[in-house]
């Protein structure tokens, strides 16, 4: 029964209405979504600002507020973002070259690139609970700098693989062609054309996982970070504490100042993680306009 | 027709080139080539050893774990009391926890991740995504320890002030708190799934009159349906497996109520719980640590595979 | 069909000179997967001659040309059966190393595909990876010489190889096959991506390299093979049709379907 014209517009403008009604509802939901990220921001900001000082970077933890200070997380977390660097970077580099350019299609290669899917879905703590198993209690590595280092690169290892094998792919078939054809092994022709050439996006995919894994805490305290460390750790073999277990730490306590510590230890690790993604978003902008 | 063979003149006679060794056979094993092959394969086999000691390492533990609580009581039990007298091994309290705090996220979440997706696919300009896209990474970067302090110092007391009644550690907490953490990644991956919905689909609708409110709900985001609720798989399962917001906000007491305002403990709070106090190795209660352990892996294993496979049949269909 | 060794031995007997041969095709096929591209072809490749391959798309020309420096291995589920003899070897050999064959049998690609590298670093490459010991300047001179490229880019040797024309780059992949000092350089249809006047430019560098290599070019410009090359196949739906003298394949053909594919009746 076809609408009369009357009928026909009116329910076009309700149509239209209601598209409109849609839209903006879409838009202030994502618009708030960054508002809340400025909240977020905002409030951590004014509870940590206050305690940020130097005596605060350079001292200890302490039962009491006024002269704690996370000397010891900072250095534990360069110490164990430098060994997770070290340990994670060239193994997943060499798992994404094996899988891209010398695996090829077969079963081999399928297996190992949906176990890797698989990984990359696993809740950190069981990497914890690995890590506590094999490291700490089997292999007798103790507490230590290695322990979490060696569970951690497990941790990110299957994103830097995820992300290298991204930007090895995008190298152009013509030039592996190229190399091939002048007498050139597939070594001799991923070391000098596809590596290069795939390095930035390596790159970023690298310093977002090393990101990721300054936040993480759950498996460090799987594997016993400890949570009052009033010294500086001086080798692999030591124990240590991190920045997320400090202020984990300082989260968990009662008193007021105890949060505000935590805020500023925050802000510190916010900071150290905005300068990490602006650093990995600049090289991908660099190499894409390079591309261009 | 036959062809005579005809012998090989060496080049260097005819052409004044210098010439390579004659034969191109192989002269040896390339040794720098079989280890550097051998290397990196051997890095690959690293992602399938872990594989391996997780599977085995959670197994074996779980197994002594039933040797002693049977799996009646574990599955099916109501009261988890494994570190007290009398000692209880009912699972279903940690389940419940994560559940209704999952769920809560979810319902946070997936909507609004989902409003987001469709905002920046069908409706933002590309200066508008230049800004959103880096704040949803920004969002996503952020560590969880970070919303359990979001968690503990805003937005329960916003809600004791709204709710009188509410527990200092509480579910709902929890609940916002994972919501907000799981929202950027379904915004993405939505986004994603969305553009990858070819313009001819659209173009077809809007063509014959449809506005986009309706292009968008019974045009595109049905065609790019797999890969939107593989998303919400995913950050489900993301969900399930967090650690420390939950343990900060939504406490360590196991129950079944169904409130969302009292305190609960989630799987993932119960190990940390664990781990942090002093237990024994090879006691009944660190065997409880394996045995919670390998069920969070298998939920979320289960749950990986299923997006995978949903995600896989998305792009059969395009591809 | 094979060729007609009676028509090819009289016309160079004619020109009284007796040539060799680099490659023997005997029987070659070639499949991909369970698809056979190449059927049972067999003919020879004469030293310092250009041989064309020539036929409509889809005919297996490339193929054939990628199997002669076993580029072919790089494509999954790529068989060959038949023989294909060089240096009294046959490609294909249990023993034989493809990286060897590659070293002396050369390859230009259809779309230019320099190295994002300089133009210097580009040349020198291959045969620096492959133990060239002696002056790489020498040797980057003497090859963009060969290539004509030198006079256009001494001054700029070190800027960015991918800041040349198209033609140009075709020159320097030229260039950097010839390096390696090939016996035979395989080019698969190096002119379609160019314009005529680089396309001229290089047909006109191909009858200079004839002096010192022995080409294999595979082309759809029918006019292209009969301007440049010595020996003409003519390959439809993975058969050769009919190998002979270039002069005869355009003018005099034995076979119909070659007289109907060379004056356009189809293709």
């Amino acid at each position: 029964m076809p609408l009369t014209t009357e009928q026909e517009h009116r329910n076009l403008v309700r149509r239209h209405r209601k598209a409109r009604v849609f839209a903006r509802f879409c838009a202030a939901v994502t618009w708030s979504g960054v508002l809340l990220l400025g909240v977020l921001l905002y409030q951590v900001s004014i509870d940590g600002f206050g305690w940020l000082d130097w005596q605060f970077l350079d001292s200890f933890p302490s039962r009491f507020p006024e002269r704690a200070g996370i000397k010891s997380a900072l250095v534990g977390t360069v110490w164990l973002i430098g060994l997770v660097a070290v340990i994670s970077i060239p193994v997943g580099v060499s798992t994404a070259l094996y899988l891209e350019e010398f695996a090829g299609k077969g079963r081999i290669a399928k297996v190992i690139e949906v176990n890797i899917a698989n990984l990359a879905g696993v809740p950190s703590i069981v990497y914890g609970i690995l890590g506590l198993a094999i490291f700490v209690r089997y292999l007798a590595l103790e507490r230590s700098l290695i322990s979490g280092a060696l569970t951690m690169s497990l941790l990110i290892l299957p994103v830097i693989i995820i992300a290298s094998r991204e930007a090895i792919k995008t190298v152009p078939q013509g030039i592996r062609n190229a190399a091939y054809s002048l007498g050139a092994t597939k070594w001799q022709t991923a070391w000098s054309h596809v590596l290069p050439a795939s390095f930035p996006g390596i790159m970023t995919g690298v310093i977002l996982a090393l990101s990721r894994a300054i936040g993480e805490t759950a498996p460090l305290i799987m594997i016993g970070a400890l949570t009052f460390v009033a010294f500086l750790p001086e080798g692999p073999m030591d124990s240590f504490t991190a920045l997320p277990i400090q202020i984990y730490n300082w989260v968990s306590r009662p008193q007021e100042e105890f949060h505000e510590l935590a805020a500023a230890g925050i802000i510190i690790l916010l900071a150290v993680l905005l300068i990490m993604n602006a650093t990995a978003i600049y090289i991908r902008n660099k190499t894409e306009r390079r591309l261009k | 027709m036959t062809q005579e063979r005809e012998t090989d003149t060496p080049v260097a006679e005819i052409q004044d080139v210098p010439r390579a060794p004659a034969s191109i056979k192989k002269s040896g094993i390339r040794w720098g080539e079989f280890l550097i092959k051998g290397w990196l394969g051997l890095c690959a086999f690293v992602s399938i050893a872990t594989t391996a000691a997780i599977v085995i390492l959670l197994l074996s533990e779980t197994l002594n774990f039933f040797e002693t609580v049977s799996p009646g009581e574990f599955f099916l039990g109501t009261t988890w009391t494994p570190l007290f007298e009398p000692s209880s091994y009912g699972v279903l309290p940690l389940m419940w926890g994560t559940l209704i705090v999952t769920i809560g996220a979810a319902i946070i979440a997936i909507p609004t991740g989902l409003a987001s997706a469709i905002y920046l696919s069908e409706y933002a300009s590309d200066k508008v995504r230049r800004i959103i896209k880096p704040v949803l990474e920004l969002l996503a970067g952020i560590p969880t320890v970070v919303y359990g302090y979001f968690a503990l110092t805003f937005v329960t007391p916003l809600l004791r002030s709204v709710i009188p009644d509410i527990q200092v550690f509480n579910a709902l907490s929890a609940a916002i708190v994972v919501g907000i953490m799981i929202l950027p990644m379904i915004a993405t991956l939505s986004d994603n799934a969305l553009r990858a919905v070819p313009e001819s689909l659209r173009q077809g609708a809007y063509a014959l009159g449809a506005t986009s409110y309706e292009v968008t709900t019974r045009v595109v985001v049905p065609a790019g349906l797999s890969g939107v609720m593989a998303s919400f798989l995913l950050a489900i399962s993301r969900a399930i497996g967090e650690t420390m917001a939950v343990t900060l906000a939504a406490g360590q007491t196991p129950n079944m109520s169904l409130s969302m305002f009292e305190s609960i403990q989630t799987m993932t709070a119960y190990i940390v719980q664990v781990s942090l106090g002093d237990t024994p190795t090879g006691g009944i209660a660190y065997q409880t640590l394996f045995a919670v352990a390998t069920l969070l892996f298998v939920i979320t294993l289960v749950i990986n595979i299923v997006s995978q496979v949903i995600l896989n049949r998305f792009r059969e269909v395009y591809e | 069909m094979s060729e007609s060794p009676e028509i090819a031995m009289a016309e160079e007997q004619a020109l009284g000179m007796h040539r060799k041969s680099v490659l023997e095709l005997r029987n070659v096929s070639i499949f991909y997967s369970e698809k056979k591209a190449v059927n049972d072809v067999s003919f020879n490749i004469r030293r310092n001659k250009i041989t064309a391959i020539i036929g409509p798309s889809g005919c297996g020309k490339s193929t054939l040309l990628r199997c002669l420096n076993r580029m072919n291995d790089f494509v999954e589920g790529c068989r060959v059966d038949g023989e294909l003899l060089f240096a009294n070897e046959n490609l294909y050999g249990k023993d034989v190393d493809p990286v060897e064959v590659r070293r002396r049998i050369g390859m230009v690609f259809q779309k230019p595909n320099p190295f994002p590298k300089s133009i210097y670093n580009n040349i020198a490459w291959g045969p620096l990876i492959n133990g060239y010991k002696d002056s790489t300047d020498e040797l980057v001179e003497k090859s963009l010489k060969q290539a004509a490229l030198w006079e256009e880019v001494r001054d700029r040797l070190h800027d960015s190889a991918l800041n040349l024309s198209g033609g140009q780059q075709q020159r320097l992949c030229i260039a950097r096959a010839l390096a390696m000092e090939p016996e035979v350089l395989l080019m698969d249809e190096p002119c379609s991506a160019l314009d005529p006047i680089s396309t001229a430019r290089i047909e006109d560098l191909m009858f200079e390299l004839k002096e010192k290599y022995t080409i294999v070019i595979v082309t759809h410009n029918m006019q292209q093979a009969a301007r440049i090359s010595d020996y003409t196949a003519f390959m439809e739906m993975g058969d050769l049709i009919e190998f002979n003298v270039t002069k005869r394949i355009f003018t005099r053909p034995a076979i119909k379907r070659t007289e109907e594919y060379v004056t356009g009746r189809f293709g």
